[in-house]
């Protein structure tokens, strides 16, 4: 049962003669006078005073030429040159050892700890710098031609002074003389569509691919004349000079039949940035995480 | 009472719109104003210039496609933010910028100092495929942009509106506006670009004979965040020499 005889509490307040109103009343009815809870009151006046403290200690008012600096000095730019400051501090003894030391020594068993520093920070400069080509996991893109790392079929070698020679330098670019260069030759005018046709069979037959026979008997003497200087009689490459093994079954650009008429009527030009900043102006690592990224790189199963 | 004084207030329409409006004005002049004298945040930096018609061009169809909803444009002053993109960003590189694109979601990385970092020819297959290069990219595919033939014909026009809210375009600039978008795009092309844009780049960056919108974007990609010489840059001179 509802109580409909006892009067509402606010009702009980003016029916005892209390009103408290704030003396404003439309057609009869009254405002009531509540003043803010003094709890909440008090919590704004200390924001207040505690936004004036703020505006001492930090920047904040603009005057004619700047903002007040603030007591405390506080500085974003500041802030992040010291904070990279006490990081490279942290990490210049490991870096001075890392460059100073052997590139073969970096393994666990001699320098477990610079091979950790190594490891970690090549993979987080791999991640920066080197996957957007290679791809996060190194196994590159074949339809671009960024080289695969995972493997160990090496271009230009795969020790690490190999490689990290072809990291500081890069491959083909304009910006390092030092860089790696061959470049071959666009075959499309010099020989013709038949011989083109056989050569392709053939290395579709070195390589241990399905490959039709006639064609590819009668392409060994074009490779033989136009091919073997570079990529050797056998068609195993040369990797003093960045050609390819033809032999196996990895393949830069691709195996297909399309894919390497392509490559014998336009040739191929990979580019690979120097990174050194030591070796090149384009560079922009510095030597010890090139080295640091020569170990990751190193170790991702391809290493020799 | 001290009701009694604010009832006047209150009970006066007028008067209380021309007093709320006069404490809005106050409130706006304070924080607004000193933005444009404060040191600090019209910091004058060597090597800022307006962009070139095609960087220009690319710009305006960056923001047709709504790259910004994904792509920042700001590298923030923190340690990790300047590892992995570069020197934090100063607000005189966004000082050519109607509007600036500093934007406020990463789903992509910050493109502010993209410039040089990919080669033409990849940025060609990551716009006609993004996940061609990265598998793992949520990026959609803009392959169109290389079949879309761009021409200068309002390029002078777009030039001429950026002028008038205060980018510093010359005469000589405006008229020479549909030549050098043509000759930027060009293989040893005229070299008159290169000298009213220092820096500029210029070749084909498509690799197609016609100017084309991939073109135009590439251009603008490899020219964001280079101007600026860092190995000259100190933050305190740039303040303390104006």
């Amino acid at each position: 049962m509802t109580d409909t005889k006892t009067p509402h509490a606010e009702e009980q307040k003016l029916l005892a003669g209390d009103p408290e109103t704030t003396g404003h009343s439309w057609d009869g009815i009254k405002e009531f006078n509540n003043p803010l809870p003094r709890w909440w009151l008090w919590t704004f006046y200390a924001t207040i005073v505690w936004a004036l403290i703020y505006t001492v200690l930090y920047p904040a008012w603009p005057m004619v030429n700047g903002a007040t600096p603030g007591i405390l000095g506080f500085s974003t730019r500041a802030n992040v040159a010291e904070d990279i400051q006490r990081f490279d501090d942290m990490n210049a003894d490991v870096r001075a050892r890392i460059t100073e030391v052997e590139l073969a020594a970096i393994t666990p068993d001699e320098n477990p700890d610079l091979y950790n520093y190594a490891i970690q920070g090549g993979a987080a400069t791999f991640a920066t710098w080197c996957s957007q080509c290679h791809g996060s996991g190194a196994a590159g893109v074949q339809a671009s031609g960024y080289p695969n790392l995972l493997d160990d079929d090496w271009l230009w070698g795969g020790t690490i002074d190999d490689i990290h020679y072809t990291i500081s330098h890069g491959i083909r670019n304009e910006d390092d003389l030092d860089a790696r260069y061959s470049e071959m030759t666009a075959f499309e005018g010099i020989l013709s569509d038949e011989e083109i046709a056989q050569v392709v069979q053939y290395v579709r037959n070195i390589s241990g691919q399905e490959a039709d026979a006639t064609l590819a008997s009668a392409g060994e003497s074009v490779f033989l004349d136009n091919c073997a200087a570079c990529h050797m009689d056998d068609g195993t490459g040369d990797r003093f000079l960045g050609a390819p093994n033809l032999t196996d079954a990895i393949w830069l650009y691709g195996g297909s039949e399309a894919a390497i008429e392509e490559t014998v009527r336009h040739s191929r030009f990979g580019v690979m940035p120097p990174w050194s900043a030591d070796a090149s102006p384009a560079g922009r690592l510095s030597e010890a995480e090139v080295r640091s990224v020569s170990v990751y790189v190193h170790s991702l199963g391809g290493g020799e | 009472m001290a009701l009694e004084g604010h009832k006047k207030i209150e009970t006066n329409a007028t008067l209380l719109l021309t007093l709320s409006f006069l404490v809005v004005t106050i409130g706006g002049i304070v924080e607004i104003a000193p933005l444009f004298y404060l040191e600090n945040t019209i910091e004058d930096v060597e090597g800022m210039r307006p962009y070139s018609p095609l960087e220009l061009a690319g710009r305006e169809i960056y923001v047709r496609e709504g790259c910004y909803v994904c792509h920042s444009q700001m590298i923030r002053p923190m340690r990790d933010e300047v590892e992995r993109y570069g020197h934090y960003s100063l607000a005189a590189e966004s000082q050519y910028d109607h509007p600036f694109q500093w934007g406020s979601k990463r789903t992509g990385p910050d493109l502010a100092r993209v410039g040089g970092r990919y080669s033409d020819e990849w940025h060609v297959d990551h716009f006609t495929s993004p996940q061609s290069v990265v598998p793992e990219s949520v990026m959609p595919a803009y392959a169109y942009l290389a079949d879309t033939v761009l021409r200068p014909t309002y390029i002078a026009d777009l030039m001429e509106t950026h002028r008038m809210v205060g980018v510093p375009y010359t005469d000589e600039m405006i008229a020479e506006a549909q030549v050098d978008f043509i000759q930027q795009a060009t293989d040893f092309g005229d070299p008159g670009v290169v000298e009213r844009y220092p820096g500029a780049q210029q070749r084909d960056f498509d690799g197609q004979p016609e100017v084309t919108e991939m073109d135009a974007l590439i251009a603008y990609m490899q020219m964001l965040g280079t101007l600026v010489d860092f190995s000259t840059f100190a933050p305190e001179e740039a303040l303390a020499s104006r």
